[in-house]
């Protein structure tokens, strides 16, 4: 069954702008090396409005400066996403850069995540938090093996929807026949990774074709610009509401002897409440919960969202949750649904993309970071290491920055992990070295 | 089939980036021993402290404010500062460049302007309090140096940002491990721009020093900007003094922080005239980006917030 989740539901109170009934959309945007994916990037923003003057102004001025911009003495857009002064003297992006425009549909989060060096780990801090990823594709080179590393990526990391932008369509004339047969490379590659949610946009990033309007220019394309479909996508939250009550216990609020003022004393006495960022599904008053360690279950009979008391709340709001019993609640306890918290774990094994320089062996003593617990862990085993090009497990002694390793994990403590494939917050961790205290690994549950 | 799917609240914008300021706030608190929040009274850093309140309600805020002042702040945004510091009922901990000029630890700027000034004291006060996590109500789409830096980010023993060093950060977990001398520096707001800042001031009420909203100010005008005539911004020969109706999209140091004009005396107002504006907030007002491209970039790298 395919659920169809109207993005827009709540209608608008008389008089309410536009903008802040939008919801917000979380997306990452990557490309090969020359895919125009700066231009594609500074076109977005340029022709959605969002560059105000000043900014406009400086691009105008360095573009001035570098000869850029061509005859017309136009703009080169790449500019607007040029990064730090570490950068441009060094002529890279170090990495990934965050960019906010909005519509009257939505306001977008752009996680712009540079194409060439150490593109992995690049791309693994994008997509873990988009509901979307714009993956740029050259019309003329159509998949290349990077096109390709980059799906696998996407595709074992879930991002809800994949919309690629097959770019630079004026330099193959706007030839339908070209671009249908890159979407047909492009439909059998994200067969082959399971990649179910594929959108393919052609667009001419440079005079800004399809992009925020669609085309004359391609009579033959009638899908949507690529905002359009920004706009209309359902965001990751929407689908994970609907999931299993997870949340996480950051900290349990007890507010005695440290009531906040003006509050009375005598009606907060006995208030203790679990707090934490609700992960996925919705939480209602009167809901029967188990808990994590010990899994005890009892009754909800208080919420409370930012100060308010509401009857019901749902992923990803912060709430604070009370039960009626007393159970051991502290960090690293997670709530869920009576008699839905999977059995405690203390042997994982996950697929880990490994993203520190120093080199991960089995052996090594680390922490693993889980929710809001964390415990000491030991990588027992390699299995192997994904070759991204064949998709194949080969074998593997050690894990490198960029690797994506198949793993075991042997932990101090149990915990009641999920298949990343079933829910995107409690089948995540992160690797971190106790001694530095780097972030060597990103890892998801098998 | 016949199942009916529990509608989830719908949040709005403003919800959702509420929620994640939360959960930022909630995870400093829990994983760090002495955190601290810089507090100018400026409208982010108000923002920030609201949220903290929300966080951890019906407790009270768990940790204590910092402010350094340049000794060029506006006066009425230092009464507002003391003022809410006792109104939420937490400490507040102020260092003064000026003390460091007076005894010879500083000196002060060719140009005037005392913002680069603020690191040293911002520094040894999170040294003197130690600090191990220190929140700034900083936002990405302020700055193109802002927009790469970390919610959490990791400072060394001296303060600086190594931008090719950072930590990735991956789905919410956030890594705030370090080692004996570093801190980390929080941004729970990094993902808010000024008009989500202005639209969640005018929702929750939020109260904000008053030059925030429209009042008649003797200015002069100096690269494009209104400037306010004040003790350690005089004009010179030649800049025109006049009233004129103004308000301060951004609070800074006087000496280099401008006014715009404008006739929003409520934050509803103020709302429909970011939504309108073409400028950004610092392109409009603060004299001290414009030094340089790279000007914010800098002073991060040696250990500014």
């Amino acid at each position: 069954m395919t659920l169809q989740l109207d993005d827009d539901t709540r209608a608008a109170a008389p008089g309410e702008r536009a903008t802040t009934r939008g919801t917000l959309f979380r997306f990452a945007t990557a490309g090969s090396v020359d895919d125009g994916k700066s231009t594609l990037v500074g076109r977005l923003l340029h022709d959605s409005k969002a560059i105000l003057a000043d900014h406009l102004d400086a691009v105008e001025r360095t573009s001035r400066e570098r000869g850029f911009g061509g005859e017309a003495g136009g703009l080169d857009l790449a500019l607007l996403t040029d990064g730090l002064r570490a950068e441009r003297e060094q002529g890279i992006t170090i990495d990934v850069a965050y960019r906010y425009f909005a519509t009257d549909a939505r306001s977008f989060i752009l996680a712009d995540c540079p194409g060439h060096v150490q593109y992995t780990r690049n791309m693994v801090t994008g997509a873990t938090t988009a509901d979307a990823v714009v993956l740029l594709v050259d019309a003329r080179n159509g998949v290349l093996e990077q096109t390709r590393r980059h799906l696998a990526v996407i595709s074992l990391l879930r991002v809800p929807h994949v919309i690629v932008a097959i770019n630079k369509i004026d330099l193959i004339g706007f030839d339908a026949d070209r671009v249908r047969e890159v979407t047909e490379e492009l439909v059998a590659v994200t067969g082959e990774l399971g990649i179910r949610d594929l959108h393919v946009v052609p667009v001419c990033a440079v005079d800004g074709d399809n992009v925020a309007e669609r085309s004359p220019r391609t009579p033959w394309y009638h899908g949507p610009a690529l905002l359009e479909l920004l706009e209309s996508l359902p965001t990751g939250d929407q689908v994970e509401a609907l999931a299993e009550l997870r949340l996480p216990v950051q900290l349990v609020l007890r507010p005695q002897g440290a009531l906040a003022p003006g509050l009375d004393a005598a009606e907060y006495r006995d208030y203790r409440s679990a707090a934490g960022r609700i992960a996925s599904g919705t939480v209602a008053v009167g809901d029967r919960v188990s808990v994590h360690p010990g899994g005890a279950t009892s009754v909800v009979t208080r919420i409370d969202v930012a100060g308010r008391s509401v009857e019901v709340a749902a992923a990803p709001q912060s709430a604070a949750v009370s039960l009626a019993d007393d159970l051991d609640l502290a960090r690293g306890a997670l709530i869920g649904t009576a008699g839905t918290l999977p059995e405690p774990q203390s042997t994982l094994t996950a697929e880990v993309f490994w993203l520190d320089a120093s080199r991960g062996l089995p052996g090594a003593r680390l922490l693993l970071k889980w929710g809001t617990a964390t415990v000491q862990a030991r990588l027992t085993a390699i299995a192997g290491r994904r070759d991204l090009t064949t998709l194949q497990v080969v074998p593997a002694d050690a894990l490198e920055v960029n690797d994506i390793g198949h793993v075991t994990l042997q932990l101090a403590e149990a915990l009641p992990v999920e298949p990343y494939a079933v829910n995107r917050h409690t089948g995540a961790f992160l690797l971190i070295d106790p001694q530095s205290g780097a972030t060597l690994a990103a890892g998801i549950v098998s | 089939m016949t199942d009916t799917l529990t509608a989830p609240p719908s949040l709005t914008l403003i919800d959702q980036l509420e929620s994640e300021s939360i959960h930022i706030i909630r995870e400093v608190v829990a994983e760090f021993e002495r955190p601290v929040l810089l507090f100018s009274g400026g409208k982010d850093s108000v923002v920030v402290l609201h949220l903290a309140a929300k966080a951890f309600w019906p407790a009270r805020i768990p940790f204590s404010l910092l402010h350094v002042d340049t000794g060029h702040n506006f006066p009425e945004v230092l009464d507002f500062r003391d003022a809410t510091a006792e109104r939420f009922g937490i400490p507040l901990a102020v260092a003064r460049v000026q003390d460091y000029i007076d005894d010879g630890r500083l000196s002060e700027r060719a140009d005037g302007t005392r913002n680069p000034l603020q690191t040293v004291p911002l520094l040894d006060a999170i040294e003197a309090g130690r600090h191990d996590a220190v929140f700034g109500g900083a936002r990405r789409d302020e700055d193109k140096a802002r927009a790469k830096e970390r919610i959490l980010s990791l400072r060394d023993g001296f303060g600086q940002w190594d931008p090719r060093n950072q930590r990735p950060e991956l789905w919410s977990l956030y890594n705030g491990r370090h080692t004996p001398g570093q801190h980390v520096r929080a941004f729970p707001i990094s993902n808010w721009t000024e008009l989500d800042i202005w639209r969640y001031i005018e929702r929750e009420q939020i109260e904000l020093p008053p030059l925030y909203y429209a009042h008649e100010r003797d200015v002069f005008a100096r690269d494009g900007m209104w400037r306010a005539i004040g003790p350690v911004s005089p004009a010179d020969r030649g800049e025109t003094v006049e009233k004129r109706l103004v308000r301060y999209r951004t609070v800074g140091d006087m000496s280099c922080t401008g006014a715009v004009e404008s006739d929003a005396r409520d934050a509803a107002a103020v709302v429909r005239e970011v939504a309108a504006s073409t400028l950004s907030e610092r392109g409009a007002t603060r004299a001290d980006d414009r030094i340089s491209e790279a000007a914010m970039e800098d002073r991060k790298r040696q250990g500014y917030f």
